[in-house]
């Protein structure tokens, strides 16, 4: 197999004095849609922190094309082609639903004609957005600060796009409607590392998973072998 | 801010600086009291207004400008030599403080950088082989009559004022102030598409403290004569904040306005209220902060759109027509 676009090994974090994470080992490749699954409190926010360069590692490493990523800031593992899309959306609420997605073309040349394409691109996956463009984005519903904060994360142009709590305090029409955008992003070539709390949502999505359970990856394998380990159906899907 | 704003407040500027026309003592006085607090009020709104974050340690940094320039005019260096390194060290002092204490949020914040001004009360109070102690510091007299000192300590500081205004006006239009905005509005978001949020609110922090060791330095030459509690008053740190909450945190003009405002209230309730001035002083600001929470100018931004807003109807009509 070609080498993984993100590999970790041995990823160790948390706040303080508190280890969150206890040795993670995870890779996704090119174009790979992989789920993080697991309880609350498990450290799948944590894991994607530490990846995006908000929470420092303590230890492990962080390969993107077989380079080394741990500890560097944000804005460069932006440059790398890392970008989050963080559990609760944390939108700029004064500024209009179009500032804040030019907001995540922050760090390219401001005359880069393909902020203006992906701005288009953002706009066709969500019409509702486009509606809204003016508006500013405090006043959007849950469901469109969530399409918000994706659209913002794409204009990045990231390789891989990491979401947090996809569904949160979402409504059921809300959340298909962001799938059918997210599998198109992905068939379009971006590789997403997805936590979700719907356990069945999840696996149905993705190719692999990562089941973390207190800090470590209790399980993985493709989405299809999860979904039908007994451990996985009794813990996390309640049959 | 339009051409026609930067014209008037040129003016407004230029009027001002023109004050020692009249010759009056007294309001060469206040002349230089508005200049201190116009520095302090627009540095604060840096850090305080376009960041968020509530900085207490102006305090921290007059009084190390004021004890800088003292102890360096003290050694024999030219005045504005010594103005010039207070500005550098307070502008050192912040820029290291701020790696220190700047990852704190909200109230631990404020706490921290509160604290800072404290400490360097001990400091000043126990290192007496430099400071004097309690016993406070002298300043070499200046050689010039007392109405040209007026003059000079007027000019002085009313630049000072005027620099502060600048550095606003730049900082607003800068790359910089655009990432100071996002990172009030969301730090984790702002990290989050790239602004380097720790860099920024380092530069933000360092420019909050430049002028303000300057201010303390000038005050210290104007005064002639300085002690830790009196430049490491915890009252300089609280005042610019009434001050530019008053007129407008976060905007380029509002912290001035709100020093202008600021002083001339504090005059008169010390002036009729000798006993009891700081209670109403203290009274006024609440009922002010409550009444205009976004400040003076937020006042006459809203007043401006309201009036457009009733003006709709007639605009449409017309548009029909």
């Amino acid at each position: 197999m070609a080498e993984p676009l993100m590999q970790i090994q041995g990823l160790e974090s948390g706040y303080g004095e508190i280890q969150v994470l206890w040795g993670i080992d995870l890779e996704v490749h090119e174009q790979e849609l992989v789920s993080l699954i697991g309880s609350n409190g498990a450290g799948k926010t944590t894991l994607l922190k530490t990846i995006s360069g908000l929470v420092p590692p303590t230890n492990g490493s962080v390969l993107i094309d077989g380079e080394e990523y741990a500890g560097r800031r944000p804005d460069q593992m932006l440059t790398a082609g890392v970008a989050q899309v963080p559990e609760g959306r944390r939108l700029f609420r004064t500024m209009s639903v179009r500032d804040n997605l030019l907001m995540g073309a922050y760090m390219r040349p401001q005359n880069d004609p393909g902020i203006r394409e992906d701005y288009e691109r953002v706009m066709a996956m969500f019409p509702r957005l486009a509606e809204r463009a003016r508006q500013d984005a405090g006043t959007l519903s849950g469901g469109e600060q969530q399409m918000c904060a994706i659209g913002r994360g794409i204009m990045g142009r990231p390789r891989l796009l990491m979401i947090d709590e996809l569904s949160l305090g979402l409504a059921p029409r809300a959340v298909e409607m962001l799938i059918e955008s997210l599998l198109e992003l992905n068939r379009a070539g971006v590789a997403i590392l997805l936590v979700e709390q719907d356990v069945a949502t999840a696996l149905d999505l993705a190719h692999r998973a990562y089941v973390v359970d207190r800090g470590r990856i209790a399980m993985s394998g493709t989405a299809r072998e999860l979904a039908d380990a007994p451990e996985v159906r009794e813990a996390y899907m309640g049959i | 801010m339009n051409k026609k704003a930067v014209v008037s407040v040129a003016v407004v500027v230029a009027i001002i600086a023109a004050l020692p026309v009249l010759g009056d003592n007294y309001l060469m006085r206040l002349g230089t009291m508005f200049g201190m607090y116009a520095t302090l009020a627009l540095s604060w709104n840096i850090i305080g207004g376009y960041a968020g974050y509530p900085s207490f340690a102006t305090a921290a940094f007059f009084g190390l400008g004021a004890y800088t320039g003292a102890l360096l005019q003290g050694a024999g260096v030219p005045m504005p030599l010594a103005w010039v390194a207070a500005c550098a060290s307070a502008a050192l002092f912040a820029a290291l403080l701020g790696l220190a204490i700047l990852h704190l949020k909200g109230h631990y914040f404020a706490i921290a950088s509160l604290i800072v001004g404290e400490v360097l009360v001990e400091v000043a109070t126990s290192w007496r082989s430099l400071t004097g102690g309690g016993m406070g510091l002298n300043l070499p007299v200046l050689r010039m009559g007392v109405e040209a000192q007026s003059r000079l300590f007027f000019w002085s500081m009313y630049t000072l004022g005027v620099l502060a205004l600048l550095m606003n006006w730049l900082v607003a239009r800068s790359r910089l102030g655009f990432g100071l905005n996002c990172i009030r509005q969301n730090e984790d978001a702002s990290a989050m598409v790239g602004i380097n949020t720790k860099r920024y609110k380092v530069m933000a922090f360092t420019c909050s403290a430049v002028l303000v060791g300057g201010a303390g330095a000038m005050y210290a030459s104007w005064v002639y004569y300085i002690e830790p509690p009196d430049v490491f008053d915890v009252l300089t740190s609280v005042k610019p904040i009434v001050m530019a909450l008053l007129g407008g945190a976060g905007t380029v003009l509002g912290p001035a306005i709100g020093a202008g405002v600021f002083l001339v209230m504090e005059e008169v309730v010390w002036r009729n209220f000798l006993d009891v001035h700081s209670a109403i002083l203290g009274i006024l600001i609440v009922a002010l902060i409550f009444l205009l929470p976004n400040g003076l100018l937020g006042l006459a931004i809203r007043r401006r759109k309201a009036a457009i807003v009733a003006r709709l109807p007639t605009l449409a009509k017309r548009r029909k027509a």
